[in-house]
């Protein structure tokens, strides 16, 4: 899933400080599970800055509403009757949200009141952690289904590198993923395979060629 | 005699027990102090490192410290880092750093950004050291870029140098990433500095034993440590790094701290040097380069050898 986190509250008071009609716009996915932009959270940030602005003297109207997606066209046609007499929407889902919103309602000022970190999962309650970094093509099949991409500092694919100290990486609070993936080989008996020099990565299919895309003709509905 | 091989490389193939240095380039655009750094060092080591924006802080460059150090005779070992540049910038640099003369290559990952002046910036490391090992290899002896496309003339012509860190973790890896290193290339290795003489020894075992030291020259890292302060702080915020008690303890009972750090070190090259498989000794004294002729002198390892062809320069 998308792990997102609330930005500070002052920043978003901030963001909207001049308008006085706002939509609070939720989603039911990712950030629902994240805590940071489901139903509950968007009752708090309306309940915040109506305090906030009532006691700055100049009073806001907050609209509420979660949506199943952000990300998906239909679910946000439901709203346009909303979103006509709001001046601004914010918009506290993932940063793919925001952007659907914007798109879908050209002519409204949206602030994203979320910052979106990472596809990650809850390792633990209350504790979430990134674990893929969407590279393009996925090498999980090396290295024991552990990634170094997204998991090693320094994203090296011939790990680990002078820096690993028992089991931590040489960058502060982060474990050594390479630890954990010769670790996990050695138990798998596959150690050979962690012999052979990983190539370079092509990266063109990650984020640096470029904006992505994917397709899937035998679903697109012809004009 | 290859007119091509640095003169490190040719020490090493005389069969010479070998001595480099280390300089760490200024924050500041002037090579001065490079050059006075050595000459001085000129006749005590063999060849002389130059870091590359070491701890991730912005430094005059390692290419053009190198080109500062042959200006003053010596012979740079550049360093050159997977944090900074894409395959683009590090090929390109490649080809500009041995058309200015620079023939020895230390290849690493480097040290992470957030450790430097700019925690801020973007870490790029597009390849790691290892492929960067082969891609210098590659380039030299298959004569093609990264992306196999060939150089059809004057390619570059490394000696290729590598890190090896026997005291990180997992300690039995450390082993088998040194020799995928010789596998992507790797002709030498300079060790981080070795205080831990016991575990030096076990990983030395180690690599005997797959045979690495026939494979690869290597070297063992040593760092005169001024102070018991300054051996202490190390033993806390230097990542990779075992400072054992009892040094410190040594130090701090010493009546003259610097004579006695000088009187470890050369203790510790004396020992390094008996190690079956060592081939040479990497003297890391940056910030306090002025002592490294005392050691060099006092470890017995003086007059520094000559190369036939070469003037007697060093640095
Ligand atoms: S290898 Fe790439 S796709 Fe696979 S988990 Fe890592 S970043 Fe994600
Ligand atoms: S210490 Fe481990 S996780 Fe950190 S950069 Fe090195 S290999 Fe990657």
């Amino acid at each position: 899933m998308i792990v997102a986190e609330q930005k500070p509250f002052e920043e978003i008071a901030k963001m909207v400080e001049i308008f006085d009609k706002v939509l609070i716009l939720g989603c039911n996915e990712c950030v629902t599970v994240c805590l940071s932009g489901g139903e509950k959270e968007v009752g708090v940030l309306a309940t915040s800055l109506r305090l906030y602005r009532k006691q700055g003297d100049r009073p806001i109207t907050t609209v509420e509403e979660t949506l199943v997606r952000q990300c998906e066209w239909e679910y946000l046609d439901e709203i346009e009757k909303l979103v006509e007499d709001v001046d601004c929407i914010i918009s506290m889902a993932c940063g793919v949200g925001v952007q659907f919103v914007a798109e879908r309602f050209p002519d409204k000022w949206v602030i994203p009141a979320l910052d979106t970190k990472c596809a990650g999962g809850a390792v633990e309650h209350g504790l979430w952690e990134e674990r893929c970094g969407m590279c393009g093509e996925c090498i999980l099949h090396k290295t024991g289904g552990v990634c170094p991409v997204a998991r090693c500092s320094k994203r090296i694919l011939n790990g680990p590198c002078g820096g690993s100290q028992n089991g931590k990486c040489e960058v502060k609070d982060v474990d050594c993923i390479w630890d954990q993936i010769y670790k996990r080989m050695m138990a798998l008996g596959r150690m050979d395979q962690l012999m052979e020099i990983e190539l370079e990565k092509d990266w063109s299919k990650a984020r640096d060629g470029g904006p992505r895309k994917m397709s899937r003709e035998e679903v697109m509905i012809g004009e | 005699m290859s007119e091509n091989k640095s003169r490190l490389q040719t020490l090493f193939e005389q069969g010479e027990f070998v001595v480099t240095g280390e300089i760490g380039p200024p924050k500041s655009a002037s090579g001065a102090g490079i050059r006075e750094h050595a000459k001085h060092l000129s006749g005590y080591c063999d060849a002389t490192n130059l870091t590359d924006n070491q701890t991730a802080i912005v430094r005059l460059s390692s290419i053009a410290s190198g080109v500062h150090v042959l200006q003053a005779g010596g012979e740079p070992i550049v360093q050159m880092t997977c944090r900074d540049r894409n395959r683009i910038a590090i090929q390109s640099d490649l080809l500009g750093a041995y058309s200015l003369g620079i023939k020895n290559l230390l290849c690493l990952s480097g040290d992470h950004q957030s450790f430097g002046n700019h925690p801020t910036s973007a870490n790029v490391f597009d390849v790691d050291s290892l492929q960067l090992i082969r891609m210098v290899k590659r380039m030299r002896d298959e004569k093609v870029f990264a992306c196999g496309e060939e150089i059809k003339k004057d390619e570059p012509r490394f000696f290729i140098g590598a890190v090896a860190n026997p005291f990180a973790d997992p300690f039995e890896v450390r082993v088998y990433r040194m020799e995928k290193k010789i596998n992507a290339g790797a002709q030498f290795f300079q060790t981080q500095i070795i205080f831990d003489l016991e575990r030096f020894d076990r990983f030395m075992e180690l690599a005997r034993e797959r045979g690495l030291h026939e494979r690869s020259y290597i070297m063992a890292g040593v760092m005169p440590v001024k102070s018991a302060k300054v051996a202490g702080y190390m033993k806390k915020f230097v990542s990779g790094m075992a400072v054992p008690d009892d040094m410190i303890e040594r130090l701090k009972k010493a009546e003259d701290q610097q004579a006695e750090a000088v009187e470890i070190c050369v203790e510790q090259i004396k020992y390094l040097k008996n190690v079956k498989g060592v081939k040479g000794v990497h003297i890391m004294a940056v910030g306090w380069e002025e002592i490294v002729p005392t050691i060099v002198e006092k470890a017995g390892l003086l007059p520094r050898p000559q190369v036939p062809g070469l003037a007697q320069v060093a640095g």
